[in-house]
């Protein structure tokens, strides 16, 4: 079945995640842009589930928006003193910041501007029921094989495994 | 209306992007630069995803799900950095972190 409303989904969608995006590297106070960092995730995800991806939809909701964010909120909670907030925002180097920046970004344009052509015009109705099972065969494999992705998710496992180590000894006091 | 693309997805993730360049690049609060890395390593899973749909299979949502793991142990470890930081010298500029200029 056609999806309904589709365009005007991905613009409100779009125009929210950019919005949100400028409010994150521009307000004073961090509380601030935390905030408006929980809506760009927010916006990405339903980009995700327009994009028939509800598995990448979920993991963004419950790691990023979930935990990622929380961490964000407490670390600003225990480091961010008042008088931060009523400072300048932007730093020493911020005209070679923005020099660099607009330079990637007559780069992208460039980019988009010469290769319009080599992206189809359409995009292909997917189904989204087997999306899970279907990931879940590449991480960890069909019965009798192993998947394309073990390793690297083992790997991964491991990388957070290094990662907790990592935060936990870096905030004691006395190693 | 003109049907969404491809394209159109690639056009936003490289807006979030760049957004998140100018936050690294200009702001002084730590923990702000530390979320405008957030900001692109979203800006890469969308494109990634995006392609993912465009070629029909599912390599770049898994990709994807990796990015995401790794942004959340990048996350962690950076913030633990800044606090143990912020336990010797009482800041969160980074134009006042300069222990290691000549």
């Amino acid at each position: 079945m056609a999806p309904v409303a589709t365009p005007w989904f991905f613009y409100v969608l779009a125009g929210l995640a950019v919005a949100s995006g400028v409010a994150v590297i521009t307000r004073r106070n961090a509380v601030h842009s935390a905030l408006a960092l929980i809506v760009t995730l927010l916006s990405v995800a339903g980009l995700y589930l327009m994009l028939y991806a509800p598995f990448v939809f979920a993991v963004q909701l419950f790691v990023y928006a979930g935990g990622i964010m929380l961490l964000f909120l407490f670390v600003i909670m225990l480091v961010n003193i008042e008088r931060s907030s009523k400072e300048r925002r932007f730093n020493r180097m911020w005209p070679a910041g923005l020099v660099a920046a607009c330079a990637l970004m007559a780069l992208f344009i460039s980019a988009f501007v010469k290769g319009r052509t080599l992206f189809p015009d359409r995009m292909i109705l997917l189904p989204e029921s087997s999306n899970t099972q279907q990931i879940a065969g590449l991480l960890y494999g069909e019965p009798g094989r192993i998947g394309q992705y073990t390793f690297a998710f083992e790997i991964a496992s491991l990388l957070l495994l290094v990662a907790i180590l990592g935060a936990v000894i870096m905030t004691k006091k006395k190693i | 209306m003109v049907p969404i693309t491809t394209f159109h997805y690639l056009v936003v993730a490289a807006a979030l992007f760049v957004l998140g360049v100018i936050g690294v690049l200009t702001r002084r609060n730590v923990v702000i630069v530390l979320m405008s890395i957030e900001l692109i390593l979203n800006a890469v899973n969308l494109n990634l995803v995006a392609f993912s749909r465009m070629w029909g299979n599912l390599h770049g949502q898994v990709f994807s799900i990796f990015v995401t793991v790794d942004a959340a142990a990048e996350a962690a470890v950076g913030l633990g950095i800044l606090i143990a930081f912020f336990r010797n010298k009482e800041t969160i500029n980074v134009d006042e972190i300069d222990l290691l200029k000549w």
